[in-house]
């Protein structure tokens, strides 16, 4: 068989990333203990709240809000742990740095790939959590949407801290600490969005400040990403 | 074709305190193949980075086709077919999978490209088992398969017959071969000596501190 000739098409970024994108997500479907993980932690975090503060109605529907938001959270850093990690470890992160494509934009199509997988079915979850914690049912759709752009904000954010924390060696608590200064204010707007969903008032404002994380999220985060991994390959 | 030409020119790297490239300048020309060995801890990984533009340098410069790298490196890597260490492969996706998303991202691919890949190195047999089962020798069958679909004019291989028995050793001795007649040029750390039967062949011998 004759090799291909020398002067060979190149991909297109549409197609690069969509190789990308399909490659995680067949290799998600054969390791799919990997991605239970984070949901799985999301439920025990929400569900010691009543355990650990108290099973009264109107103090559960109380926390409601911060308990779903906390478990978002540290769902999400869990799964953060993930998102680069393996592809560093066996060189493929350092082929897409070699391969002639913006390695901004295939890390964007990973980390949209990552969230699909672990912040969109916490967008599911969450809304469950929070009528488990006695939160009216007129509240899911608020609270499906905060969630939903929230976790692109933390995806998008944590990727930075993801990507910084490549090589380095029992890094330990050091995502959550770079991820934290960021991650913070989407708690914050995130709870606040959803307490207003609870109280059947409008949630408008925190809204748009949860999206704003998120555009800031997409813009700049693939960009930082990128040149924390090109750091990394030194 | 006479565009394809790799300068180094005066290469100076430190990794951390160690001076490791000291002042190191070569020119491999179309058709040639530059052999660098030295015992470990030389700096041959290092200097086959640096030349794929991974690792920045204190001083000089690489040039490809008469530009420095730094100028476009985006265009200068898709011209480069890098092959490290380690095979970068997925352990549970099979051979045909992992050069289908491996080089796909650089270049448009058919399933005859990637079968007649294999074929050339002998892994027909076992393509559709997880990489996981198989052995470090198949493993770099399976990249060098990757290599030759790369189709790229510049080789950077470092160490390319580890893990390979003699019939794996004169494949990539025969891959070279065929890619210095083709008119591409190509660096390779070596531990032992590569019978590669082709004119072409230089030598460079990388001395520690």
């Amino acid at each position: 068989m004759d090799a291909p000739p020398v002067s060979a098409p190149a991909g297109s970024p549409l197609a690069a990333a969509g190789l990308v994108v399909a490659r995680d997500l067949k290799l998600a479907f054969r390791k799919r203990g990997q991605w239970i993980q984070p949901l799985i932690f999301f439920a025990i975090v929400t569900a010691l709240f009543p355990l650990g503060i108290s099973p009264e109605p109107s103090k559960l529907r109380a926390i409601a809000p911060g308990a779903v938001w906390i478990g978002a959270l540290l769902s999400s850093l869990l799964a953060l742990e993930f998102l680069f990690r393996d592809d560093a470890h066996d060189g493929t992160l350092e082929q897409y740095a070699l391969s002639g494509q913006s390695l901004t934009w295939l890390l964007l199509a990973k980390t949209a790939t990552h969230w699909l997988l672990t912040g969109l079915p916490l967008a599911v979850m969450a809304p469950l959590a929070a009528l488990s914690l006695g939160a009216p049912i007129g509240s899911v759709p608020g609270i499906v949407t905060a969630v939903v752009i929230g976790s692109v904000a933390l995806s998008l954010i944590g990727s930075i801290a993801a990507a910084l924390t490549l090589g380095v060696r029992r890094s330990g608590a050091l995502l959550p600490l770079l991820t934290l200064p960021l991650s913070v204010p989407v708690l914050i707007f995130g709870a606040r969005a959803t307490e207003l969903a609870i109280g059947a008032e409008s949630y408008s404002a925190p809204l748009y400040l949860l999206g704003a994380f998120a555009v800031l999220g997409v813009t700049l985060a693939p960009l930082a990403s990128a040149v924390a991994v090109r750091i990394s390959l030194e | 074709m006479s565009d394809r030409s790799l300068q180094a020119q005066n290469l100076h790297l430190w990794r951390g305190d160690r001076h490791v490239l000291r002042d190191l300048s070569f020119g491999v020309e179309a058709g040639e193949c530059l052999l660098v060995s030295g015992p470990n801890g030389t700096g041959k990984t290092s200097l086959l980075r640096t030349l794929s533009g991974l690792m920045y340098l204190e001083g000089g410069q690489v040039v490809w086709a008469g530009k420095p790298i730094r100028d476009d490196l985006h265009t200068y890597h898709g011209e480069l077919a890098y092959i490290g260490h380690e095979p970068p492969l997925k352990l549970d996706l099979t051979a045909t999978e992992n050069l289908r998303y491996w080089i796909g991202v650089r270049r448009r691919l058919s399933s005859r490209d990637i079968q007649g890949a294999l074929d050339r190195v002998g892994a027909t047999r076992w393509s559709d088992r997880p990489v996981r089962t198989l052995s470090a020798g198949q493993k770099r069958r399976v990249a060098l398969a990757g290599l030759i679909l790369m189709a790229a004019p510049l080789w950077l291989l470092d160490e390319p017959t580890t893990n390979l028995d003699t019939q794996g050793q004169q494949l990539v001795s025969a891959l070279i071969a065929d890619h210095l007649s083709g008119g591409g040029v190509a660096v390779a750390a070596i531990h032992h000596d590569l019978g590669i039967a082709a004119p072409g062949i230089r030598r460079l011998e990388l001395a520690g501190e």
